[in-house]
């Protein structure tokens, strides 16, 4: 055999380098796989709430509790809507019957008659999880049961909840809630199987008004997104410093 | 040799050793800290797919105006465009399939979620044409008159 020491080396060498190469590396991906592969890390999903828009009507709370299979006829909900009623003397009443998912159809407020000359000012706010940078309920989880996704979403694993409701009583927004059925924390996951299909939450589509919107807050091309940018926009409970990623146009001091 | 001291040592580092290997079979492999970190982010990965698994009920607009092409185009031409048909027939999820028939609410509720007039100027409430549904053809179904797809009976 005619092998130098130097050939043999050199093969030796070049033979260990293939070897670390696993198989992955040399696995094509689609246009389609890479381009979620990158948009995953480069989504952080956000919300609009318009609540100068909003009527009552209850549609987004119908559409969500059929879309995620909340039971119907219990007023466990994932989002809801508040009716906000101010009166001349500065008294405030607040209600959201079955949160709001029939609507508002009459002008009593929790069974109070109101005279229409006494109110100084009346609207509606929907609410739903802000899936805070910093959510609180993610923190005190004992089993790691619940988590944020890297684009944002705050999501329960439903195997592994072991339903203590330790984060049921950190939400300072009173989002969360235990589901009858699974006997799981639930809450708004912003329709994670929808958003992450490229579609809109059920809640979104179902809003015949606007009132809500979703979007992408790392995306500046976002039409929505740039609402949040460049108009004034309000957050919920600023003070407890959770960062909710949903935001409020024409938000009122009696809105907690 | 033999020492009071070491035998409970052994015992302590089997019951370790032991704890990690039950902990190796019940912990799945993929849980632990990931994109999120240690404190938002401490789960099972596989978690994420089975959430995007979930089934999608509500099809939108897109999904009804192929086969209901003249009630899409009559409820086009109206106010009621910006309404999605499935806030009031339900969800389509595999319709035709399952379900084979969507329903169909005449009640007067359905309208009123809207139409019930509320004395709130600050809201958008109070721009809808609203009635008092005590006064205006009570116990009427408000489809008798109008069509939920075309409702304005001026048009």
């Amino acid at each position: 055999m005619d092998l130098t020491r130097r050939d043999f080396l050199m093969t030796a060498v070049k033979g260990a380098v293939i070897a670390t190469l696993p198989l992955s590396a040399f696995r094509f991906l689609s246009p389609s796989e890479a381009a979620a592969a990158i948009k995953e890390a480069n989504t952080r999903w956000g919300f609009l709430v318009d609540t100068q828009k909003c009527v009552g009507c209850g549609f987004c709370v119908k559409a969500c509790k059929n879309e995620n299979e909340v039971p119907y006829d219990t007023p466990l909900t994932r989002t809801w809507v508040e009716r906000y009623v101010v009166l001349k003397d500065g008294k405030v009443l607040i209600d959201t019957p079955m949160g709001g998912r029939d609507g508002f159809t009459e002008q009593t407020v929790d069974g109070r008659e109101v005279d229409p000359k006494d109110i100084g000012k009346a609207f509606f706010v929907p609410k739903l999880c802000n899936q805070c940078e910093n959510p609180p309920c993610v923190q005190v989880c004992p089993v790691g049961a619940t988590y944020q996704t890297p684009d944002g979403v705050v999501l329960v694993d439903r195997k592994w909840c072991i339903g203590c409701a330790y984060c049921i009583m950190a939400c300072p927004y009173g989002v969360r809630f235990f589901h009858p059925v699974h006997k799981v924390a639930e809450k708004c996951n912003f329709c994670y199987h929808r958003i992450s299909k490229g579609m809109r939450t059920a809640c979104v589509e179902a809003c015949p008004f606007g009132a809500r919107q979703i979007c992408d807050l790392k995306d500046p091309n976002d039409p929505v997104t740039k609402t949040i940018l460049t108009k004034r926009v309000g957050v919920l409970k600023s003070e407890y410093g959770t960062k909710p990623q949903v935001y409020y146009i024409g938000l009122d001091e009696n809105v907690r | 040799m033999k020492s009071h001291v070491l035998r409970p040592l052994w015992v302590a580092i089997g019951v370790v050793i032991l704890a990690l290997i039950v902990r190796h079979f019940i912990v799945p492999p993929d849980f632990g800290a990931h994109e999120r970190g240690f404190m938002y982010g401490f789960h099972r990965k596989s978690n994420e797919d089975e959430w995007k698994a979930v089934k999608v009920k509500y099809l939108t607009k897109d999904y009804c105006k192929e086969c209901h092409t003249d009630k899409y185009e009559s409820n086009m031409s109206s106010k009621h465009r910006i309404i999605q048909c499935e806030n009031c027939h339900g969800p389509a999820i595999d319709h035709p399939e399952n379900p084979e028939k969507l329903s169909v609410d005449r009640s007067r509720e359905l309208c009123l979620r809207c139409h019930s007039y509320l004395p709130y100027l600050e809201s958008m409430r109070s721009k809808i044409k609203g009635i008092d549904p005590s006064e205006h053809n009570p116990d009427t179904e408000c489809s008798m008159c109008h069509d939920p797809h075309k409702p304005d009976l001026e048009e």
